[in-house]
């Protein structure tokens, strides 16, 4: 192994969009540089330009086929204010509410039992052709049933609430178009109990993979970092909705807490590297180094005080138990995380459909037109970030956008260094194995997947290795 | 005045003179598919999306005077095929965006394309126009990339309000609606007018502001069924 080589993974899908990763190993074989490239332009902030303020929450919300709810929401949110609603109608906002917890619910269902349980369930190495739901099906038919049918519950909200499963209407500028019914409501009170039970039975799932696998959680792609999220305005308790931004650093430590979102840009900066089109967010006052930070569910766990429900309350107790006073870094710790947000949300749920306001008819409130709004929520893969100005005809003339997986740039950079280093330095042979290291590295992110997702688990990820000089010296992809 | 009857693909209607054969057939409940057409407004025979077959010939039933004894052909393969292909070139000359239009499930051009069967995009190629919006009207937007050149809202403007907002400019392929000023700000539209009601843009064009997607989805216009069911309902009355 006398030369560089360059080893490129392309295209990395269940990524939003298109994205590629390259290795760099340097004449001894050692990994040199290890970098996710996300290569696609997305263009939403240039092509919403023009249109009209009250479209874009159904505009911008095409981002995303899994999550489009937190777009819609988040949009929804900025545009309240540009009309001069500083608070909505209860009626309105548990509306609101109602179809985010069952967009997070059946965001984190999907992931954890439709894409990442077959490495879970397993193993990291398993036959390609088992790594997928069908094989999950196969040998738990149960847990796939559930799974199933725990996602239709959600996804159910969503239609009842927004009037489709995928890409709805009932968000709109100062309100919502539609309250719930009681025969709706009823549908969904039957079935209440049982969602409990099953995400219960989800939390203790992945926290017996979590206590089960310690070495290899503790270990794999396990660095520290800060830590951002929205937490409820005054006891900072998890709020998915609405609330102040909380940034902690890697040793738990405060770096500003209960900020007014609409101040993002105070202490938000977005560098811009000339490889990729996703940008580089870091924490002003630290710098573009080490300002660095991770958003998600396992970053939310690290954030907030306490959680408003008391079953996922005490499932976080529990997550957290193992680190003392620390934060929780591991990030495969995400999994049992997002379960605790299922929880969360199903008993948040209940809590709104015994709620009299849902069945409320004043469903909008008006005020006096602003010039710019700042839509934020904690979408199912961390804080998402709206920011619009629209001028007196009503057209939209800038739009800024700070998704989840942007926050999390230099997390799934370093993951995806930690693993290559691991296991790709001082190998000439590039292995399926290998290539799933990296794939579950990127996956516990759950960077925000919008198309690629829907290959469930059959990822075409391609890599070839080159000597220094270009020359092709090995390729494969995971599904060959 | 004379009553007379005909049929329309075998079914015998009533018909009065002076009718035309859509309006024949509306009253006695059979629906002929139509976009340049609207209740209230003069004929214009323009879209051809209600062409039958009355005594051999292809004619626009909005137009042509019902006779006694004649044969009409309305629900017919070939002619549901050239349906289809007018709709078809409506939106290959359009941008028409059904999941981010505020007027999707209240669309007549969306609506006609389900009616007719039209479930695949536009086998056309997309001229994919780039045509600005106009904004500038305190109450009233105007998205000419979704005008289908029905001029609904010309005949509306012009007959019913009086005005002249509205009115075709150019010629041939080149022909579209445009306005008495600059922008819909020099014009004397008003929300009030007949031409901006909703009823009268049968597309997502004239947009009245601040409406939005305020109507839930399932209770927009065709959530309640495909378009022509209410004429079509009178037949079973």
């Amino acid at each position: 192994m006398a030369e560089p080589r360059l080893i490129e993974i392309s295209p990395v899908t269940r990524v939003e969009g298109h994205g590629k990763v390259t290795i760099h190993l340097d004449a001894e074989g050692q990994v040199d540089e290890a970098r996710l490239h996300i290569v696609e332009f997305r263009g939403f902030e240039r092509f919403i330009r023009g249109r009209l303020l009250w479209e874009v929450p159904v505009i911008v919300q095409r981002l995303c086929g899994i999550c489009p709810v937190s777009h819609h929401l988040a949009a929804a949110k900025a545009m309240d204010q540009i009309v001069g609603v500083d608070e909505l109608p209860p009626t309105a906002e548990k509306m609101r509410r109602l179809m985010h917890y069952g967009q997070v619910m059946q965001s984190h269902v999907l992931h954890f039992f439709h894409l990442a349980a077959p490495d879970l369930l397993f193993g990291f190495g398993a036959p390609a052709d088992r790594r997928n739901i069908f094989e999950v099906l196969r040998q738990e038919p149960e847990l796939g049933r559930r799974a199933i049918l725990m996602r239709k519950f959600g996804q159910e909200i969503i239609e009842a609430t927004a009037g489709k499963k995928v890409h709805g209407t009932g968000a709109i500028p100062g309100g919502i178009n539609r309250n719930l019914s009681l025969e709706t409501r009823d549908g969904f009170l039957a079935r209440i109990d049982e969602m409990q039970d099953w995400a219960l039975d989800a939390v203790a799932l992945a926290r017996d993979y979590t206590m089960s696998h310690a070495t290899l959680v503790d270990s794999f792609a396990a660095f520290p970092s800060s830590y951002m999220s929205l937490v409820r305005g005054g006891d900072g308790a998890l709020d998915l909705y609405h609330g102040n931004l909380r940034a902690l650093d890697a040793s738990g430590s405060t770096i500003f807490d209960q900020l007014d979102y609409t101040r993002y840009m105070d202490v938000l900066v977005e560098d811009v590297r000339p490889w990729s089109y996703m940008k580089f967010p870091y924490i002003r006052d630290i710098g573009a180094q080490t300002g660095w930070y991770r958003v998600g569910p396992l970053a939310r766990m690290n954030t907030v005080g306490f959680i408003d429900t008391p079953l996922a309350n005490a499932a976080r107790t529990e997550l957290l138990a193992g680190d003392g006073e620390g934060l929780n870094h591991a990030i495969l710790g995400n999994h049992w995380a997002r379960m605790v947000e299922v929880l969360h949300c199903v008993e948040k749920i209940r809590e709104l459909l015994h709620d009299p306001d849902l069945q409320g008819t004043d469903l909008k409130a008006t005020g006096e037109r602003r010039q710019s709004g700042i839509g934020v929520i904690e979408a199912p893969r961390g804080n998402l970030i709206h920011h619009y100005e629209v001028d007196e005809n009503d057209q939209v003339t800038y739009c800024n956008l700070i998704v989840s997986t942007t926050h999390n740039n230099e997390g799934l950079n370093r993951a995806v260094r930690d693993v290559a280093v691991k296991q790709l330095s001082g190998q000439a042979q590039i292995t399926e194995g290998m290539l799933n290291h990296i794939e579950v590295a990127i996956r516990a992110y759950d960077p925000c997947l919008s198309c690629a997702t829907h290959a469930l688990g059959q990822m075409p990820l391609q890599v070839e290795l080159y000597d220094a000089g270009g020359g092709l010296l090995d390729a494969r992809n995971t599904s060959g | 005045m004379t009553a007379f009857r005909f049929t329309i693909d075998g079914v015998e209607i009533d018909a009065r003179e002076g009718q035309t054969i859509m309006e024949a057939a509306d009253e006695a409940g059979i629906y002929i598919p139509r976009l340049c057409d609207h209740e209230g407004l003069r004929h214009q025979g323009s879209c051809r999306v209600c062409t039958v077959k009355a005594g051999g010939r292809s004619v626009s039933a909005c137009t042509q005077p019902a006779a006694a004894g004649q044969e009409v052909e309305n629900e017919t393969p070939h002619l549901g095929k050239l349906r289809r292909d007018l709709v078809e070139m409506l939106f290959h000359e359009g941008n028409h965006l059904c999941p981010i239009c505020e007027a999707s499930g209240n669309c007549e051009l969306q609506a006609m394309a389900y009616r007719l069967d039209m479930t695949a995009p536009t086998k056309f190629p997309y001229l994919e126009p780039c045509r600005a919006l106009d904004a500038s009207h305190p109450d009233i937007a105007l998205d000419r990339n979704r005008c289908i050149s029905c001029g609904r809202c010309i005949r509306a403007s012009q007959d019913v309000d009086g005005k002249g907002v509205f009115g075709y400019v150019g010629r041939g392929i080149h022909r579209h609606v445009g306005l008495s000023a600059e922008d819909l700000a020099g014009t004397d539209a008003k929300l009030a007018d007949f031409a901006i009601s909703p009823e009268v843009c049968p597309v997502g064009c004239i947009i009245r502001k601040r409406v939005g997607f305020a109507t839930p989805i399932g209770e927009r216009e065709f959530d309640k069924g495909l378009i022509g069911h209410e004429i079509e309902e009178r037949r079973h009355e």
